[in-house]
């Protein structure tokens, strides 16, 4: 690199590659690189600086070595797994959940009231979710939710409803957490919905240990590019040259808990079509950072780089002519609605008492239109978001398609989620601007839908 | 018992009837009622004959004007209903695809009729049984501020007699009576407002004359006065008593069940706009993937996408409020989020088509534009959209009328 260039200003920092630089920018770049110098510290003009945590700075990469687990190889290779079945529709118009998923939400929204949001503030700042809390999430089942009784879950049938429901209703406590303790589950959905019978039977069973043993896992889809299309990863797979298996290159952005995880689910070209690949984090030529984002911060946010990772022929996770991985993408969008949903309530619940309580020009701010039809648009939107996710949950469960369903709600979830994220802090003034309420939180969080694609799964 | 947003199985019937009478009946004179304002539409006579005889033999699920009132049996609470108040909404959006002006100049299936299946007796709602009532609120003086009612009705003898104005009464010339809401003493405020059927030909009433309108304009839309106009103290919907404790709550109940539906008009409407404009951007070589990220797409694809996600939001909560209704569940907050979020879908909706559209769009070759101004009452009329808000608002916070103005 010449030194022209290398003295322009642009291309990194966030700095747009026409900018230049006058003689007081010099002067100012001069004066940035001395105070970055540690000649200040030693004659301690300034005070000793702050500690850096692997998660909450980004890093540089290392090589996987968390692989603790060989999962045994188990069941037969080339026959089809179990196939969930679906719900039977009943015809009638209700918004009446059934029974077992109105069970299921009192106890994800007792786990999320008393649990995930008391831990959120800590865990959206340390970038991880407590041990303890991740613990409780295996107790109440959450990695098998997605399971029929056959492969190892609680109920009868898997239904993407009762997913939803459980999303929305974990959200409320903390999008971030509840990405951090759905993750694995979306593993185990995955394999469940499209995996072999010898898939289900070598990974399944470590979903299900009463042990506390349960792997953490990750749906990796999103990609570091500019622009991104899900449906295009530049990720590829090409059928390695003794014809065994499947060599993987490419990078995964926003791959939660990625350091933790001993099992991945990578999105890969393969001869131009999107297809899923099972990758076991002992794989050689995997690396890791720690890749902090804006918000959702509590699921430990990595990028996954994939170097010549080889994975056997039957690594392939369901069908290789997009069919799978479309019906992927569609689930997770749908269980991004759900957080979305789940976070905009927290805000509704959050603003409704602050508005009544603060008081401006001698009556509560509630008391003034601009402020009360705020908190009423986004009960509406809210509510409005709410039907749309629902009406595509219901399909999905139903086995009927959801592909419009599901994008009128993504659509919706991401605008109007957003919205809602804006005016929560708006809301509070400069109140909301700071962390002592989790507003500015939620304002984070919210702006993660419409731009996540993968990592949770209903 | 499980959640399911679709139209139910039992109503499907129904809807394609009224979509194939949209389209058959009420799509190729619409321009033509557009055009020719205050002109009857002699068509809607047969048509409104044939919805009677559906009515009659049980085929149109209790759908219609009269379709909102609420079932007073108790038993079976704890099945699931789907009915004549999803079916009035999900029907009336067929309608209303094919062209709003007319179905609200359907007769008998006027306002009126909603209002006087929501408060009415079982001895009135006999009596009134095959009027066309239209609904008679707004005077002068006031549109939102239903409480500053100033038309007065004072008890003589058997009778009452009414005197004031009324302006923007929906099928005002057209009706066989009108739901005139006046009140027994305006010293007493709100709760003294109550409503009276009054006949047409009653002495005294008269229609002074028909607005001309941005949009609906096959509907006529009347100034009607009242000069010591006399009806039968039977006349009065709901109780007589002055309740100052209750006050306004009776009067205003019937905006449960209308707000409903006009947000279906709302659903309607719109929807005939976004129809028309997913086929001529297919034309043009447009067509929404609702896969890929919209940011990947054409913009006008990109835009059509949030406008029907916007749309199926609206309906959503249509359907919600009705469903409320039929489940005899308090609907009042849903009713206004419904009305609310319809009634401006509908004006964005059926405007960024006519953008989409250029000046196809914008011109009256096709109906686009039509829609577009037709759209503009839905968001004004049974509650503003400010008013809508309001309701909502004072809902969530808990807040009075007095508190949140």
């Amino acid at each position: 690199m010449s030194l022209i260039s290398n003295l322009k200003p642009g291309g990194k920092h966030g700095v747009p590659s026409s900018e230049s630089r006058d003689p007081i920018g010099y002067l100012v770049a001069g004066l940035n690189r001395l105070a970055q110098t540690d000649l200040l510290d030693k004659v301690r003009l300034r005070k000793p600086t702050e500690q850096a945590v692997f998660s909450v700075t980004r890093t540089g990469f290392k090589t996987m070595t968390t692989a603790s687990r060989t999962f045994a190889k188990a069941g037969k290779g080339g026959q089809p797994g179990a196939r969930p079945k679906h719900a039977a529709a009943s015809g009638v118009f209700d918004l009446t959940p059934g029974e077992d998923e109105q069970m299921l939400v009192d106890v994800v929204t007792e786990f999320a009231d008393e649990v995930v949001r008391p831990a959120a503030a800590e865990a959206d700042k340390t970038c991880a979710a407590p041990d303890d809390l991740l613990k409780a999430s295996l107790d109440i089942g959450l990695p098998i939710l997605g399971l029929p009784e056959s492969l190892g879950g609680v109920s009868e049938e898997r239904s993407a409803m009762a997913g939803t429901l459980v999303a929305e209703a974990l959200a409320k406590g903390d999008m971030g957490l509840a990405v951090a303790t759905l993750a694995p589950g979306s593993v185990a959905t995955a394999i469940g919905l499209w995996g072999t019978d010898a898939q289900q039977q070598t990974y399944l069973p470590a979903f299900s240990a009463e042990d506390g043993s349960v792997p953490a896992a990750a749906l990796a889809l999103n990609e570091p590019t500019v622009l991104f299309d899900v449906f295009s990863p530049s990720t590829t797979a090409r059928r390695s040259d003794d014809g065994a298996g499947f060599v993987l290159n490419g990078a995964k952005s926003l791959v939660a808990r990625g350091d933790h995880a001993e099992l991945f689910v990578v999105g890969a070209s393969l001869d131009g079509k999107p297809v899923l690949f099972l990758v076991e984090s002992g794989a050689t030529g995997l690396a890791i950072a720690g890749d902090p984002a804006m918000g959702v911060r509590a699921a430990s946010m990595t990028t996954l780089v994939l170097e010549d990772v080889t994975v056997p022929a039957d690594a392939v996770l369901g069908e290789t002519d997009g069919s799978t991985y479309t019906e992927c993408v569609r689930l997770s969008r749908l269980a991004w609605c759900a957080l979305a949903v789940g976070t905009g309530q927290a805000v509704l619940d959050y603003v409704t008492p602050y508005v009544q309580g603060r008081e401006a020009f001698g009556e509560p701010i509630a008391h003034r239109q601009s402020v009360a039809f705020m908190v009423a648009n986004i009960a509406i939107e809210l509510q409005g978001m709410r039907l749309l996710t629902y009406r595509a949950a219901s399909r999905a469960a139903a086995g009927k398609d959801f592909s419009r369903e599901v994008a009128l709600a993504r659509k919706a979830c991401t605008d109007k989620g957003m919205q809602i994220g804006l005016d929560g802090v708006q809301l509070l003034g400069g109140h909301g601007f700071v962390k002592e309420h989790p507003v500015e939180r939620w304002y984070r969080d919210l702006r993660a839908i419409g731009i996540m694609e993968g990592t949770v799964l209903v | 018992m499980a959640i399911n947003l679709e139209v139910p199985k039992k109503h499907r019937a129904l809807v394609d009837q009224a979509h194939q009478v949209a389209m058959n009946m009420l799509r190729p004179i619409s321009r033509k009622y557009d055009i020719a304002e205050h002109e009857y539409p002699k068509e809607l006579d047969m048509l409104a004959a044939m919805i009677d005889g559906l009515s009659e033999s049980g085929a149109s699920e209790g759908a219609g004007a009269t379709g909102v009132r609420r079932d007073s049996d108790d038993s079976d609470k704890k099945t699931v209903k789907n009915g004549a108040n999803l079916a009035s909404v999900t029907s009336v959006a067929e309608m209303c695809w094919g062209d709003t002006g007319l179905l609200l100049s359907m007769p008998r299936q006027g306002l009126g009729n909603s209002a006087i299946a929501s408060v009415a007796n079982d001895e009135q709602l006999e009596r009134f049984k095959g009027r066309w009532a239209s609904m008679a609120i707004t005077e002068p003086s006031f549109g939102s501020d239903s409480a500053a009612i100033s038309t007065t009705a004072v008890l003589d003898g058997d009778e009452y007699v009414i005197n004031g104005e009324k302006i923007f009464v929906t099928s005002g010339e057209r009706s066989d009576c009108i739901v005139v809401w006046a009140t027994l003493d305006k010293s007493l405020g709100r709760a003294a407002i109550k409503s009276f059927v009054v006949e047409k030909d009653t002495p005294g009433v008269k229609v002074e004359r028909l607005e001309e309108k941005l949009g609906i304009r096959a509907s006529d839309t009347a100034v009607i006065t009242f000069t010591d106009a006399r009806v039968p103290k039977d006349n009065l919907l709901g109780s007589p008593e002055v309740n100052v404790e209750q006050g306004f709550a009776g009067a205003m109940a019937t905006f449960d069940n209308t707000r409903p539906l006009v947000a279906a008009m709302a659903v309607g409407c719109a929807r005939a706009s976004l129809d028309l404009t997913r086929d001529l951007l297919k034309e043009a070589g447009i067509e929404v993937d609702y896969d890929r990220p919209a940011i990947l797409q054409h913009a006008a694809a990109a835009k059509f996408l949030q406008l029907e996600s916007d749309w199926e939001a609206g309906r959503l909560l249509t359907l919600q409020a009705a469903w409320m209704a039929d489940n005899r569940k308090p609907n009042s907050l849903e009713a206004s989020m419904a009305k609310a979020k319809a009634g401006r879908v509908g004006s964005d909706v059926t405007l960024s088509c006519v953008e989409l559209c250029a000046s196809i769009g914008y011109s009256e070759e096709e109906l686009l534009e039509k829609w577009a101004r037709d759209s503009k009452i839905l968001d004004i009329f049974e509650g503003t959209q400010q008013i809508q808000q309001l309701i909502v608002a004072r809902r969530i916070l808990g807040l009075s009328s007095a508190e949140l103005k």
